[in-house]
């Protein structure tokens, strides 16, 4: 008895589940509808899932872990495939418990996969960089498919929640609509407030650093500043400045420039004191001491100004068009869209934005790399 | 030579701390909003200006330039308001209006904070629970946490207005939806401050409680919440004002009838600049005011576990 407990104590309970939940799964005598699977698939789906979680009690190398990775996605690729395509008839009771146990037996089996594959370290720089990619990239993908399961399976109203394959549908149909609100408001609004709002933030913290009774009475402001609602201001703005973009962009330039003059301010502070007597024994004017030593060393702070005020921005520019805007832009076809009820163009509008949003954040982050790969964090 | 006479009598009339603090951050941040101040009453006269001016060349009756510039002051509808406007506004919807009525800040002002606070407690708790599973799980750690970070990059409240509209017709209406999307935006400050807390404690103390033999709740409990508590706080101070952000947009384009993002909605359809104006301040103040809170919970609780700051 002893013996056959032992590979649960390792962590073995997930496969071990697996394998029961994957018998539990079989369609009942008499019981039809339970699994709309072929007796052979769902025999080759039994045999792998009970094969990779058996492999998994007793180890976790390649082999185990690659048929791991198979079964569970040809299992899952199984499971979409038997949802009906169109939307559950009313008063249907949904799928089967054979679908669910069979959908839970594969994501336990998934999951234990993660599992191991975060439990291996490889030695092999390039190796670990792997994993430790794929680790994320495995969990959102099976984010979207429970997602996706979840919505067919239990017959989830689409005004509710889309499944994901809708809201993809809806991306490659309506790309030239999303590309026009794309650029209205991105390229336009936010790209250019964004600019407008650093450069300014960058170039007062200068002047300001120069005058410290300035720097004193600025720097608790503008902390306060930056915890403010100021979204708030886009009504205004959208007054002052008329519906098209400008008027966003403006909200964008007061939003970023804050953060961008007191994460400066502080990062001009940040060299050592012995650096700046250093510069003075050489006798360095202020412009050689701000150039060559208080720029640089301000530089992880700027960059971490501009990473914040990069999702500042987009937030700012999409909000300030709830306010009023030409008949195009993310905000706008947002709150119309919602209007409508079209909530699978609003999720596709959400996933441009949210794509626009990361590869900004990418792209700085990419640059930060390369402008201060001095910094200990930037170490490996 | 003159420093050298000078130095010992700066000693010896060193300020107390009340009047260094007056002369260093009292004096400075003062000249600093009264600078603010005025340039608002410049700029108020110089956007007013033409508008006003016109309204007075269509009435017809013969003005001076006096009159024309302290009527800049004074419009209905200006368009950028004086801040004497502003605040007496934000005095006659305050103190001058009965709590209950419509017209009454504090009425709007309320609705926005409750969800709020809901939204925040819940994100607190959320972002605590979440922090606590990823440090003790290697495999959250892992697949989680990447997908915490990059959820922030993605402009999550351009989703609010659907979160809200959604809601109604499910038939959850009022508090609940404004609330989630506050929740949504305070758990993360908390989650990621409060990972790093955890994690916080050194090397040596915890290889101490292994010699203790303590179990991994005992080292949660005695080790690393004490740890994590300085960094809550910090987050917690970034959360309360996502939150307020949170709750006051998720007013906006749902028609929502009462609340600070409903003012500020209101005012803008009705050209209501100084409505709207009021509505930000007071905004401004309810953010000004949570944050202060949260700091002062964080020195009290500080003060009381003894952390020197």
């Amino acid at each position: 008895m002893n013996a056959l407990l032992a590979p649960l104590r390792g962590g073995g309970v997930l496969p071990f589940l697996a394998i029961v939940a994957i018998f539990l799964a079989f369609p009942l005598p008499g019981d039809a509808t339970s699994l709309g699977l072929s007796p052979v698939a769902l025999g080759g789906l039994t045999a792998s899932v009970v094969v990779a979680a058996a492999l998994f009690l007793r180890r976790a190398d390649a082999l185990a872990i690659g048929l791991g990775l198979v079964a569970s996605f040809a299992g899952a690729a199984l499971l979409i495939d038997d949802l009906p395509d169109g939307p559950l008839p009313a008063g249907s009771p949904g799928m089967g418990q054979g679908f669910w146990f069979a959908l839970v037996a594969v994501w336990l089996l998934a999951w234990t996969t993660v599992d191991r594959i975060a439990g291996l370290s490889p030695r092999h720089p390039v190796a670990r960089r792997a994993a430790d990619l794929a680790i994320p990239i495995l969990f959102g993908v099976w984010l979207l498919i429970l997602w996706e399961v979840l919505v067919r399976g239990l017959g989830v109203p689409s005004v509710l929640l889309p499944a994901p394959s809708a809201i993809g549908a809806k991306l490659a149909a309506e790309t030239a609509t999303l590309w026009a609100d794309f650029r209205q408001t991105f390229l336009k609004s936010v790209l250019v407030g964004w600019a407008l709002g650093c450069g300014s933030g960058f170039l007062v913290a200068l002047l300001v650093d120069r005058v410290p009774f300035l720097k004193r009475g600025l720097l608790p402001v503008g902390n306060l500043v930056s915890a403010l609602p100021i979204v708030g201001i886009a009504p205004i703005m959208v007054m002052w400045f008329g519906f098209d973009w400008p008027s966003k962009a403006a909200v964008v330039v007061i939003m970023t420039f804050f953060p961008m003059l007191v994460n400066t301010l502080a990062g001009l502070d940040a060299a050592g004191r012995m650096e700046r007597d250093l510069m003075r024994t050489y006798a360095a004017g202020h412009g050689q001491e701000l150039l060559k030593l208080r720029l640089p060393a301000a530089m992880p702070f700027v960059f971490n100004a501009l990473k914040i005020n990069s999702t500042l921005a987009l937030i700012g520019a999409i909000v300030a068009e709830f306010f009023g805007t030409p008949i195009v832009g993310m905000g706008f076809r947002i709150s119309t869209e919602v209007g409508r009820m079209a909530i699978d163009m609003v999720w596709a509008e959400i996933a441009v934005a949210a794509l626009a949003g990361s590869l900004f954040y990418g792209a700085i982050g990419l640059v930060e790399r390369l402008v201060t790969f001095w910094h200990p964090s930037m170490r490996r | 030579m003159r420093t050298e006479a000078i130095a010992p009598l700066r000693a010896a009339h060193r300020p107390h701390a009340v009047s260094r603090w007056v002369a260093e951050s009292a004096v400075p941040v003062l000249a600093v909003v009264g600078a603010i101040l005025v340039v608002w009453m410049v700029a108020t006269y110089v956007l007013n200006v033409t508008v006003q001016r016109d309204a007075l060349d269509r009435a017809g009756t013969p003005y001076t330039a006096g009159e024309l510039f302290l009527a800049t002051y004074t419009m209905e509808r200006p368009i950028l308001p004086s801040p004497h406007q502003v605040a007496q506004e934000l005095w006659k919807t305050t103190v001058g209006t009965p709590i209950t009525s419509k017209r009454s800040l504090v009425y709007h002002g309320w609705i926005t904070l409750s969800s709020t606070l809901v939204g925040f407690g819940i994100g607190t708790l959320l972002g605590i629970g979440l922090a606590v599973l990823i440090v003790h799980s290697r495999t959250l750690d892992k697949s989680l946490m990447p997908w915490i970070v990059s959820s922030q990059t993605i402009p999550i409240l351009a989703i609010a207005p659907m979160i809200v509209v959604v809601a109604n017709a499910l038939g959850v209406t009022g508090l609940l939806p404004k609330a989630f999307i506050s929740t949504y935006l305070s758990f993360f400050p908390v989650a990621v401050g409060m990972v790093t807390g955890l994690r916080s404690p050194d090397r040596l103390h915890l290889d101490l409680m292994r010699t203790y033999t303590a179990t991994s709740s005992q080292v949660f409990w005695k080790l690393r919440l004490p740890a994590a508590v300085p960094f809550l706080f910090t987050s917690m101070k970034v959360g309360i004002a996502a939150s307020l952000v949170g709750a006051i947009v998720a007013e906006l384009p749902t028609g929502a009838v009462a609340g600070l993002g409903a003012r500020l909605l209101a005012g803008s359809y009705y050209g209501q600049t100084v409505q709207i104006w009021s509505a930000l301040f007071a905004a401004a103040l309810m953010a000004a005011v949570l944050v202060a809170i949260v700091g002062m919970l964080d020195r009290i609780v500080r003060q009381r576990m003894g952390i020197r700051s």
